[in-house]
């Protein structure tokens, strides 16, 4: 005899949203469902409350709002019935989280359910509190839970010290009540209860060092007997899993073992057995044994020494390496890593199989296993393995590339024994993956060339060759034009020839013709012309006799729509044709590029450092020098990256030209001269290539170096001592300056005042911290204060919960927000406010439109 | 903390929640976008990649059993095998329960697919190693649940009787 009244029942209901076959179908039926419930909710209905919740979690799984249906978790709680409470109790944990303030109101009936007579009735009220008590509900019912510790039933038992753990961590100081109890649990038989009683004792020795002190010295001895007995024990249908007797209490327990042997011999001392005959003897040809022994390892580095012990560990490990589960071979790699710091030798023993791993087929292990050969890299294995990485370089994918490339170069620069070597490497790197490769690793590598100059011939002729081969790899386009530029003569009189070079000719139309096809090419970018440019500027220079047809190349880009390329065609032409008195002196050969001063710069400036974000690098690697000036600065290849040239160069400017650097100057100074990031940014304005970094839209040279500290730093490495130092002192003096802005009165009536207080953390210089202080300027109390704010796209506005929701007469609270700037220093902030309270009772609303944020925010 | 499993998510083939369980905070409306998030990067791993992820500074471990995704969030230094033993001990319980447990009975069942969680895991712990436990506890409390059908239905048919 069915009677049902208020709609229909849940299978009935699932099947009709399954059957539903579009989106607007499955919205009808659920809204109708939604509706039938919330009339059934008003009534009060009390026999269907049981189906409506469970229907209403199903809606709540697809994604819909539910929040109606809170209460009724709280009603089904409260009723006597077991049915009742069950779903009500999972309604309660699936629709509530423990934010809700709803939830303080099931306190009571978890109380009174955790002393039911129905020990499954005790069992729901402990589960739920383990999973969603917060921390007011675990101080008002640890009591209960201590007790059920100790309640007769042993799935109680277990319950509740799951129960105790969420105890603790939600109010660690409550951890010395359960720390007898949970000591007590150790000794029992029964598997869940041990499980548990572990866990709990391992939580409460994480938070109280007391009580690990304690359990280590009561219990050590007792947790090795249990785990030899579980491991030694005989089959058991119950707990078996793959021929290992349950494995979850083998890894709870070494786990356990872990944190009482750490730091403490003696205690490290008594496991020593026990973990080598779980490392030794656990089956591993399935998960569960190798899930134990991994646990195992993870013990045997953490405890305190025993040689035996770790190069058993470590061999673990290299068995899992060669393990063709993924997963074995992933998580020996991760344990690897961590064992680098425990023995890096007995790691090193492994490097072959780890370098295997690096051309896995997974993307995961593939990360992982090079990350792990980066560590493993020395002086000793360097050339070998730097060999191994760029042959598979050659094959590796797309997404890999760009990892291993970085990892290569990083690799090379930093371990390489000869200068030849190193510049070999690169090469090779360049020709294969060149357009992996980061501006600053290029510069560096140029850097090197510059210092060796036995090697200038080789490295030329190399680049040439190879540039025949790869031209596409734009890095190496640019390495070999520049170098081309620099020592032509040495490409084409084969000078300065090692033994093992093959002879090459080249004629001085061949160097032209290459740098001519660089650029011409379609993929060259702004900075390989330019580049190019300059490289036949040298080139005139040294073979006289091209200067026509040289003249004639770059007299072809006097028309180019890109300012650089065009400034320094007509300049260079200029030179070449009227000029050719000074042109040897112009391009002569670079003087080494100190290569201290570029590493310590290098170290020094920031990542996101206000560069011209690589876009269209204008940047000057042969800064061409128009009258005399410091070279060693101006010359800089890490122009484009740190800020630190902007020093000498302004300085520089400064002297010639006269030039106010605190205002933007609408058009640059000259193009090639303008190192600084200021004058690149004002270009950047100009050809609106690229997006420039918005703290370099203030235009003042001097506030911009605020914002990045290390430039004074780095300049204090500048080996040129003379003129910079002045402009260092000004920079000094900004440097430690955070920036004061006036507080405002947001809004103001009369009966509410608004102030905001801004602070700015220097290194973000988007984001505004705010303080706003709301005032009574009544002789009223105001309740249920609220305030409401609302903001452009452009802005993000982040509000933390204010200091109280009541105003006394003229009393005062506070609210801190956090608002974000995307367009700082381009668009001013503003703000709609609303702000709802109470006086007696009666609702009040006042709101307005805060314009007066001051502009630098 | 010291291994705990922040959520447990049952996600079908074709990105539909079965089921989800939260031990860490998040609110209703984090909890839409790590769904979502966790989803799109599950269902679209290759088949013979590892059953680990790295997804915001947590790794997630999944193992897929015919057209549903089981993933279990963790912290970074947690055992991802043991995790991977956890999940199938949930599976072979559910297995045994509903008899060849297919995706349907997990649909149409899904608070019972809860009850038998929270036998196994409760604040994100394991609670109990005993597959045969887990499952004397659920048929206790079904019948107990059978029990009060039956007197529920029995007071109903004197009622029906009497108002005859």
């Amino acid at each position: 005899m069915d009677t049902f009244f208020s709609g229909t029942r849940l299978s009935d209901m699932i099947r009709a949203i399954r059957a539903s076959k579009t989106a607007a179908e499955e919205r009808a039926v659920v809204r109708k469902e939604c509706a039938a419930i919330r009339a059934s909710i008003n009534e009060n209905e009390q026999d269907y409350r049981h189906r409506d919740l469970a229907k209403l979690m199903f809606i709540h799984m697809l994604g819909y709002p539910t929040h109606f249906g809170q209460m009724e978790c709280l009603k089904l709680i409260a009723s006597t019935g077991f049915p009742e409470k069950r779903i009500g109790y999972l309604g309660l944990m699936l629709l509530l989280d423990e934010r809700q303030e709803v939830l303080m109101l099931v306190t009571n009936s978890l109380k009174q359910d955790l002393n039911h007579t129905n020990q499954y009735i005790v069992g729901l009220a402990l589960c739920a509190l383990g999973n969603i008590c917060s921390a007011e509900m675990a101080r008002d019912l640890a009591p209960e839970v201590e007790r059920l510790l100790q309640f007769r039933d042993p799935n109680i038992r277990k319950k509740a010290a799951l129960c105790a753990i969420r105890i603790i961590r939600k109010v660690p100081d409550l951890s010395e009540n359960f720390t007898n109890p949970a000591a007590s649990l150790l000794k029992e038989k029964h598997h869940g209860v041990l499980i548990t009683g572990v866990h709990l004792c391992t939580e409460i020795c994480i938070v109280s060092p007391e009580a690990l002190e304690y359990f280590r010295k009561k219990c050590t001895e007792g947790l090795v007997k249990t785990l030899r007995g579980i491991a030694n024990s005989p089959y058991s249908p119950e707990y078996d899993v793959a021929g290992i007797t349950d494995p979850f209490l083998h890894i709870r327990l070494l786990k356990l073992l872990r944190i009482l042997g750490q730091g403490d011999a003696e205690a490290s001392d008594r496991m020593n057995d026990i973990l080598a005959q779980v490392a030794s003897k656990t089956e591993s040809n399935k998960n569960a044994g190798n899930a134990i022994l991994y646990e195992c390892v993870q013990t045997i580095m953490s405890i305190e020494e025993n040689g035996g012990l770790r190069v058993l560990a470590i061999n673990i490990l290299g068995k899992f390496l060669s393990n063709r589960d993924n997963n074995i071979r992933y998580v020996a790699l991760n344990m690897l890593m961590r064992a680098l710091t425990v023995d890096s030798k007995a790691v090193q023993r492994h490097r072959a199989t780890i370098l295997e791993c690096v051309k896995d087929s997974d993307a995961s292990i593939q990360k992982r296993a090079l990350e792990l050969i980066y560590l493993l890299v020395n002086e000793n294995n360097v050339k070998p393995l730097a060999k191994e990485l760029i042959e598979y370089l050659e094959v590796s994918e797309q997404d890999f590339k760009g990892d291993l490339t970085a990892k290569i170069c990083s690799i090379v620069e930093k371990f390489a024994p000869e200068k030849i070597w190193y510049i070999d490497q690169m090469l090779k790197v360049l020709s294969e993956a060149g357009n992996y490769v980061k501006e600053d690793v290029w510069h560096a590598l140029i850097v090197v060339i510059t210092n060796a100059p036995d090697l200038h011939g080789y490295t030329v002729r190399a680049l040439y060759r190879a540039l025949h081969t790869s031209c596409e790899q734009e890095t190496l386009v640019r390495v070999a034009i520049w170098c081309i530029g620099e020592y032509a003569d040495l490409l084409v009189n084969n000078n300065g020839m090692l033994e093992l070079e093959e002879p090459i000719t080249v004629t001085e139309s061949d160097a032209v013709d290459v740098v001519e096809t660089a650029i011409k090419h379609h993929t060259s970018d702004v900075t390989t012309k330019a580049m190019a440019l300059i490289a036949l500027l040298k080139i005139s220079s040294r073979f006289p006799s091209c200067s026509e047809r040289v003249k004639s190349i770059i007299g072809q880009n006097k028309g180019s729509f890109v300012l650089e390329l065009q400034q320094r065609s007509m300049e260079f032409s200029s030179v070449i044709q009227k000029h050719q008195n000074i042109r040897s002196s112009l391009v002569e050969r670079m003087p080494v590029l100190d290569e201290a001063t570029f590493s310590g710069r290098r170290a020094g400036s920031l990542p996101t450092a206000v560069s011209t974000s690589g876009k269209s690098s204008l940047s000057i690697p042969n800064g061409v020098v128009k009258a005399a000036a410091p070279l060693v600065d101006l010359l800089d290849l890490s122009s484009d990256d740190a800020p630190a040239p902007t020093s000498s160069s302004a300085n520089f400017l400064q002297d010639l030209l006269g030039v106010d650097l605190t205002q933007p100057s609408p058009h640059p100074v000259s193009g090639t001269m303008q190192p600084s990031k200021a004058g690149a940014d004002i270009l950047l304005d100009l050809l609106s290539v690229g997006s420039p970094a918005p703290s370099s839209i203030n235009g003042d040279l001097l506030s911009v170096h605020a914002k990045n500290a290390p430039v004074a730093t780095n300049d204090t490495i500048l080996s040129s001592p003379t003129a910079p130092s002045s402009m260092m002192d000004l920079l000094d003096g900004f440097e430690d300056k955070v920036p004061i802005y006036p507080s405002i009165v947001a809004f103001e009536s009369s009966t509410l005042k608004i102030e905001f207080n801004f602070t700015k953390q220097p290194e973000n210089p988007q984001a505004t911290d705010i303080v706003a202080s709301f005032t009574n300027l009544t002789p009223n109390v105001f309740t249920d204060f609220l305030f409401q704010a609302a903001v452009p796209k452009f802005l993000q506005l982040h509000l933390d919960p204010s200091s109280s929701n009541s105003l006394t007469a003229n009393g005062n609270i506070k609210q801190t927000m956090r608002v974000t700037n995307s367009q700082h220093g381009k668009k001013p902030m503003v703000m709609r406010m609303r702000v709802g309270y109470k006086i007696d009772g009666k609702d009040m609303l006042e709101e307005g439109q805060i314009n007066n944020f001051p502009r630098e925010l | 903390m010291y291994f705990q499993i922040h959520f447990v998510l049952l996600v079908s083939r074709q990105g539909k929640v079965r089921l989800t369980k939260w031990y860490s905070p998040y609110t209703q409306k984090e909890r839409s976008k790590v769904i979502r998030e966790l989803s799109g990067v599950i269902l679209n791993r290759g088949p013979k990649l590892c059953n680990f992820i790295e997804w915001r500074g947590y790794k997630v471990v999944y193992k897929r059993y015919a057209s549903l995704y089981f993933c279990m969030c963790i912290d970074e230094a947690d055992n991802e095998l043991e995790v991977l033993e956890i999940i199938h001990h949930y599976v072979e319980i559910l297995d045994r329960y509903f008899g060849s447990v297919c995706e349907l009975d997990l649909i149409f069942n899904f608070h019972k697919a809860y009850y038998i969680l929270d036998e196994l895991l409760i604040a994100g712990e394991l609670q109990e190693s005993s597959k045969k436990t887990v499952a004397r506890i659920i048929s206790a409390q079904d019948q107990l649940v059978e029990a009060a059908k039956e007197e529920a239905s029995s007071i109903s048919n004197i009622i029906a009787q009497a108002t005859k």
